[in-house]
């Protein structure tokens, strides 16, 4: 009885709706969908073999940032310098919106990657950070004897 | 555009391209002889970055060029396009034509100066 108070597809129609919602919101202002999180911005993905980070951190001296691996947490820290002029006067800030100051992004690998092989490269205002996945638990052919 | 560091690239020079694209946060300052523009392109290389000024408007368009190993699976995506584009309204006191450009780390700074017209210029009081 409960059950025909919902027509059958309910969850299906939220999604949709929900999807919808995404939808509008991303054409009418990308950047608050895609900076809004925190900076820097992240991207994550893995391969059998590893598990790739994007950080999209522009400006940064690569030798400021510090990235740390404890027990399969990856923390990302730095501070990006201030841009815009002292205010003396002299000069107007029309728009700030880049960020300023410290930041600092947490995030928890796999249980399965090998802390000993991180690699971390910074181009293009990208900090791309690449942890391998430990020998013993990439997938294996077992052969039958 | 008198610059070097900024170069078109054909599939670019199209202005057609309306699709949804990231707008890239920006810092605008003004001084007495013009305005600096800093803007944050991650992932950006110089030469998939365009920037030009039609008539009134300056356009910033660029690519996000991301080396990603091929078999890669995301599971997580802040950055979710790989394009980004703005554009301003100049205002008639800034020259166009001496607009230069600099990319270095993901971020671009843009020098627009004001017309020689329009710069501050201090007026000697003669004395009779």
């Amino acid at each position: 009885m409960y059950r025909s108070l919902f027509p059958r597809d309910l969850f299906a129609e939220v999604d949709r709706l929900q999807r919808e919602l995404q939808q509008s919101f991303d054409t009418v202002s990308p950047s608050i969908r895609g900076f809004a999180r925190g900076y820097p911005a992240l991207n994550v993905g893995s391969t059998p073999k590893s598990v790739e980070v994007y950080a999209f951190a522009p400006g940064i001296d690569p030798a400021r940032i510090e990235i740390n691996l404890e027990r399969g947490v990856l923390t990302i820290e730095g501070e990006r310098a201030r841009t815009l002029p002292a205010d003396d006067g002299k000069a107007t800030a029309h728009i700030n919106e880049r960020f300023e100051g410290r930041f600092r992004r947490v995030l928890s690998l796999p249980d399965d990657i090998d802390p000993a092989a991180v690699n971390a490269s910074y181009r293009d205002g990208v900090l791309h950070v690449s942890v391998q996945r430990r020998e013993s638990a990439q997938p294996r052919r077992i052969e039958v004897q | 555009m008198s610059n070097q560091s900024v170069t078109q690239t054909p599939e670019q020079a199209s202005p057609s391209r309306e699709e949804p694209a990231l707008l890239p946060p920006v810092d605008v300052i003004e001084d007495a002889t013009g305005i600096t523009l800093y803007a944050d392109l991650p992932g950006v290389p110089k030469d998939r970055l365009n920037v030009r000024v039609e008539g009134e408007t300056l356009l910033i368009d660029a690519d996000l060029v991301l080396t990603v190993p091929q078999d890669m699976q995301a599971s997580h995506a802040e950055v979710q396009r790989t394009h980004y584009r703005r554009a301003f309204t100049l205002s008639r006191e800034l020259d166009p034509d001496k607009v230069s450009a600099e990319l270095s780390q993901g971020v671009l700074r843009l020098r627009i100066p004001k017309a020689e017209h329009a710069q501050p210029r201090r007026i000697t009081v003669q004395v009779a």
